[in-house]
């Protein structure tokens, strides 16, 4: 909320620096988001007299004498059509700073500071300024805006400080407001607090205005939505005579932002900042039918807002309309059937309070914003609307530009803009806040919000103006105490009368946690992605039609596309994080996630997802394999204490003779396998990458599985290697298998060596295995072992068609 | 002595001086010393060809042939395996200023190292941690939470709807609700997790993370927020840190407050971290509105509570001095590699 301090000062006496406010504002809950002086860029300019004037020849240029009182007399060439001798314009000094203008004399180019120059020959000292170089434009003071000097008044003393002279020395405070408090959307809701906070009485703007015997036969104003418009009122204005506001008028606004356009719609605007309560002026001309009528559009129904936009509206909208047809989108625009024109002789004045939900699901469905609506999706109260509406009035008369008529409806849902009576126990207000503030103090703070308190007993009784729809406990009522008797007067306690409770992480958050910690130790990094993800992905993953991971729940509002879908795979962000480290150079690394996957049980969603945490590993670089990724695999089965199997198996988007699917405990828990080449290319990789995903939410069943202690053997173990010759599609997980089978005394089997070449024929390959045995009840004989071997081989040849090699 | 026997040892000495490795030696004290084939093992073999008389002296002579070339093939093969060694370290002269060998160790984001750390602190406080889920009803993140449908609050959070009914958590408060609905006081509950609002610029990210604390018993009062705050605040920032309290608004919490540390960079002088105020925004909090409890069931005029929310990124960041919060979400690895901590 921007808030000039001059404006501020029309309600309350302030006799604090700005700094000083701003600390007191910020205490109290209201945040100076910037505190700046109007003219913080110019400094030492003054007020120059310009004694003679003389043209230099055949340039645009003249060299003047300026008096500029204490600080001199100086040389100062000036390039200004309207500089003449007796004239008072801004003189910046040597020293000075102002702003650079662009060749057109118009556009600021930041500040420069004011140095000795010399021009065609001549010294001078010093710039005479045009409005534009000192931040002042015609709305802030008439005559600013010409392009060439500023001129100051006859009587401007020579050598002061052009700063109050302009108004640069107001001060603006942009000061941010809760949600919870809308009544200090506007200059004279933070006068409030200001008075509250500064313990000064507030001055109430002036309402009073004299009502004509003029009025409108048989005008009406029906509202068919109470629901969304609970107030209306509407008030007519005659010989109404179109003109430019006063200066005052154009110089406040203008500090606010606002462009000043004719004094009826500036009215309008101005009540929208002193009062926050949005206004609208119709030309009464243009309306038909002798009535308004607020009403929800209808499907379909056009409408040509001011801004000379069509729109095309729904049932979900609000609209103004005449007798006939609609003149306004309520609360955000006017019609541009409806508009105030330079010709307006008569018009009709709106200040309603609409719902706040509806203002704001219309601007952003419409994508249409205003000052006004976007006031209006704050909250306005009806305090204000009954104010604002008076005030229009006393302005039109102020102003003399138009005379108020006595035509004055007033549609009500029949809420009260007087006080309510609110009653609390000073002793849960205390409780709530765990100090004990001295009733005085509580007098004293109620007071100063004006809310004309009472203590009786343990009770305190307030009443509360209509505008402070928050106050409605004795919550509300400990916030305004504490924010006003100040936070330091808490003192830290701890819990004293809390039961003691024991905390930490539950087991899967434990085993989560070792988890990332096991994949830390094996070199990968924990990475995050957003748990949405583009339907692009999708694609890139060559999910089928009909897989289950296209079955997304998809955003209402995406912000973008690439943004739209809740992941159902964090195989996706994986490969687009190992993409996005290639492209930056990094070409080999680890990375691992554990995240969310959301799987819908119908679309759309009646009831939660199915919402499960997955892990997922990536690996690149030219060092990994599809075996270092099985290594990772088994780095957490044994952080889990668990068993992994493995059983070749095939994704859309992997290696389909390097990928498998991992099993615990028969049940299939995820996959791993080397990116498919298609999409490593597209993708533009420059290594190999591997991904792995599981499903942690099945794994969580056996997490906080304790380690078992098996005893050591009693009888010492035997070790034999086994080097067999066997077809070349045999597996490794065969060939164990079939030992295992044979004997029930293996207790390890470990390949470690595999060799296929010449030595060998060419269909197969040599495999050489250590093989432990582990005897049970009793030590194995002299020859057991050898037995044991010998079966083994047996059973190998007979299943695997291996052989010894010899 | 017996010529044969100073043949041996002459034979013994000029044979040693061409051994050349202590396996050189080895065989060639086996060609003599063997028990059974070596030369001086095969001069006891003699002795039955040896007259009787002379059987003593010989003995003698043999054995102490056989102590000398034990003693003397033996310094041999001591001197030999010392150079050996000498010449194996030798052949391994490395140059010591190569690069090292990395055993890579990669590390939990930074996000994990501040939650982990956050729940340290509030674990050995009495809280249990709780997630909800990310996906949430309207009921549970707003309209239980004192936030109904035309709240001006709302308009603080642009909020990602999937459905009328379902939509992305704004804030890990609508965990609180579930919590409460289950179980009666004392509850002490922190809840980590991932939240969302449309919002996408240097210091916002569509997705951030939060964690909210809740405490409902007993008696509590501001005074024990404060106190529980200050706590916290010299667990994560050091033992000097001081908070400020300064009055804020949220729906669910009456009085809500903005709480504010001593900027933990220049101690409270003013400093650029903390834009020359000397105080860093950390977390927001307030106690708990009595409208949030009896939505939930618990009795206002029995229990009271406090809750707090704290942005996790912001919290990395501050730390980190990682200016761009995308960076967090991107798994650059040299942004990764850096945040080892």
């Amino acid at each position: 909320m921007i808030t000039p301090l001059s404006w501020l000062k029309e309600y309350v006496d302030i006799d604090v620096t700005p700094q000083e406010l701003q600390d007191k504002l910020f205490s109290c809950g209201f945040e100076v988001e910037e505190l700046y002086e109007v003219g913080k860029d110019i400094s030492k300019v003054v007020v120059g007299h310009v004694l003679t004037c003389e043209a230099i020849p055949d340039t645009h240029l003249h060299v003047c004498q300026v008096d500029c009182g204490e600080h001199g007399q100086f040389q100062i060439c000036c390039g200004a059509d309207n500089v003449k001798a007796g004239g008072k314009f801004p003189a910046a000094l040597v020293g000075a700073t102002v702003y650079a203008t662009a060749k057109d004399h118009k556009t600021v180019e930041g500040v420069m500071t004011i140095g000795k120059g010399k021009l065609r020959g001549y010294e001078s000292h010093g710039m005479l300024c045009s409005g534009v170089e000192l931040g002042v434009s015609e709305n802030m003071y008439p005559g600013a805006g010409y392009n060439g000097l500023l001129v100051l008044p006859e009587d401007a003393p020579v050598g002061a400080d052009v700063k109050p002279i302009l108004g640069l020395d107001d001060w603006i405070f942009d000061i941010a407001i809760t949600a919870n408090r809308p009544d200090c959307q506007s200059i004279y809701g933070i006068a409030r607090e200001v008075a509250a906070v500064l313990e000064k009485d507030l001055k109430e703007p002036a309402l009073d205005y004299t009502e004509s015997a003029e009025t409108l036969e048989g005008f009406t104003v029906t509202v068919d939505c109470p629901d969304l418009c609970p107030r209306y009122s509407a008030h007519y204005v005659t010989d109404v005579k179109i003109a430019e506001s006063p200066a005052w008028m154009k110089r406040r606004l203008a500090l606010v932002g606002i462009d000043a356009i004719s004094n009826v719609v500036d009215i309008t605007n101005y009540i929208l900042k002193e009062l926050g309560q949005p206004m609208h002026a119709f030309d009464l001309a243009t309306l038909e039918g002798n009535a308004i009528n607020v009403r929800r559009a209808k499907n379909g129904e056009p409408i040509t807002t001011l801004d000379g936009q069509e729109l095309t509206l729904t049932d979900a909208n609000m609209v103004i309309c005449d007798g006939v047809k609609p003149v306004a989108l309520a609360g955000v625009m006017g019609g541009l059937n409806s508009e105030i024109r330079d010709t307006t002789g008569s018009v009709l004045f709106e200040s309603a309070k609409f719902a706040r939900d509806n203002i704001r699901r219309t601007s952003r469905a419409l994508g249409k914003r205003s000052d006004s609506s976007a006031r209006y999706e704050k909250g306005v109260d009806e305090y204000a609307t009954v104010m604002a509406m008076k005030r229009a009035l006393h302005l039109i008369e102020e102003l003399g530009c138009g005379k108020v008529s006595s035509l004055h409806v007033d549609v009500n849902t029949g809420n009260s803009v007087e006080p309510r009576e609110l009653t609390v126990s000073i002793d849960k207000v205390n409780k709530v806040l765990g100090i004990v503030v001295p009733n005085e103090d509580i007098m004293r703070i109620m007071k100063n919000l004006t809310f004309a308190p009472k203590i009786e007993g343990d009770n305190l009784t307030i009443q509360v103006p209509a505008y402070r729809e928050d106050m409605e406990t004795y919550q509300d009522v400990a916030e305004e105490v504490i924010r006003l008797y100040g936070y330091e007067h808490v003192v830290p306690a701890f819990m004293p009368s809390a039961k003691v409770t024991i905390g930490g992480l539950n087991l899967v958050q434990k085993s989560e946690l070792k988890l990332k910690k096991a994949l830390c130790s094996v070199g990968a990094y924990e990475c995050i992605h957003y748990s949405f993800f583009s339907p692009a992905d999708l694609d890139m993953l060559r999910f089928a039609e009909d897989a289950v991971e296209r079955k997304a729940i998809r955003l209402l509002n995406p912000i973008t596309e690439e943004l739209s879908l809740m992941r159902t795979t964090l195989a996706a962000s994986m490969v687009n994080a190992i993409a996005r480290n290639q492209k930056r150079g990094n070409l080999e690394g680890r990375l691992f996630e554990i995240g969310n996957v959301f799987l819908p049980y119908e679309l759309p969603l009646t009831q939660y997802p199915d919402e499960k945490a997955r892990l997922c590993v990536g690996i690149f670089g030219d060092k990994e394999s599809f075996y270092t990724m099985k290594g990772i695999a088994e780095k957490i089965a044994d952080t889990l204490q668990l068993k992994f199997t493995y059983e070749s198996a095939t994704t859309t988007f992997t290696h389909p003779y390097q990928t498998a699917c991992i099993k615990c405990d028969g049940q299939e828990i995820g996959y791993f396998g080397k990116l498919a080449y298609d999409i490593a290319d597209e993708q533009d990789l420059r290594t190999q990458a591997f991904i792995m995903e599981i499903d942690l939410k099945v794994v969580s069943q056996w997490y906080g599985k304790k380690p078992v202690f098996q005893p050591l053997p009693k009888f010492p173990e035997e070790q034999r290697d086994l080097a067999i010759v066997v077809p070349k599609e045999t597996t490794c997980g065969e060939i164990e298998a079939v030992m295992q089978d044979a004997c029930k005394y293996i207790t390890k089997i470990t390949l470690f060596d595999i060799y296929e070449g010449e030595q060998i024929a060419a269909d197969k390959k040599s495999m050489a295995f250590s093989v432990v045995f582990t005897p049970k009840e009793e030590a194995f004989g002299a020859d057991s072992v050898d037995a044991f071997v010998k079966k083994i081989l047996k059973q190998l040849n007979k299943n695997c068609g291996a052989e010894l090699r010899s | 002595m017996n010529a044969n026997l100073e043949q041996i040892k002459q034979e013994i000495i000029s044979g040693a001086e061409g051994l050349n490795s202590s396996k050189e030696v080895y065989e060639f004290k086996k060609k003599f010393l063997d028990g059974k084939t070596g030369k001086i093992g095969l001069l006891m073999k003699e002795m039955k060809n040896i007259a009787p008389e002379e059987r003593a002296d010989y003995g003698k002579g043999v054995n102490e042939l056989k102590v000398w070339a034990l003693d003397y093939l033996g310094q041999l093969d001591t001197k030999m395996k010392a150079k050996e060694l000498q010449d194996k370290y030798e052949s391994e002269k490395i140059d010591i200023s190569l690069p090292a060998v990395e055993s890579e160790e990669g590390n939990l984001h930074p996000i994990t190292l501040i939650r982990n750390q956050l729940i340290d602190i509030f674990a050995g406080m009495g809280f249990e941690i709780y997630e909800g889920t990310e996906i949430e009803t309207d009921y549970y993140n707003f309209t239980a939470l004192n936030t109904p449908q035309d709240h001006p609050a709302r308009d603080m959070q642009d909020t990602f709807y999937l459905s009328p009914e379902f939509l992305l958590r704004t804030q890990t408060s609508a965990g609180q609700i579930h919590v409460m609905e289950k179980q009666q006081p004392p509850i002490k509950i922190l809840s980590p997790g991932k939240v969302f609002r449309s919002d996408d610029d240097a210091t916002h990210s569509p997705m951030f993370t939060q964690m909210e604390g809740l405490v409902v018993d007993k008696g509590i009062t501001l005074c024990d927020l404060q106190g529980m705050l200050d706590e916290f605040v010299k667990k994560i920032y050091g033992e000097g840190t001081k908070t400020r309290l300064r009055p804020s608004y949220f729906p669910f919490t009456e009085p809500s407050v903005e709480v504010d540390c001593s900027c933990f960079e220049c101690g409270g002088t003013g400093c650029k971290l903390c834009k020359g105020t000397g105080w860093i925004e950390i977390l927001g909090a307030g106690v708990v509105n009595n409208k949030v409890l009896e939505n939930c069931g618990i009795d206002s005029n029995v229990y009271s509570g406090f809750a707090f929310g704290i942005g996790i990124e912001r919290t990395a960041m501050l730390k980190y001095g990682i200016n761009n919060i995308k960076l967090l979400f991107e798994s650059d690895l040299r942004v990764l590699k850096q945040l080892n901590d």
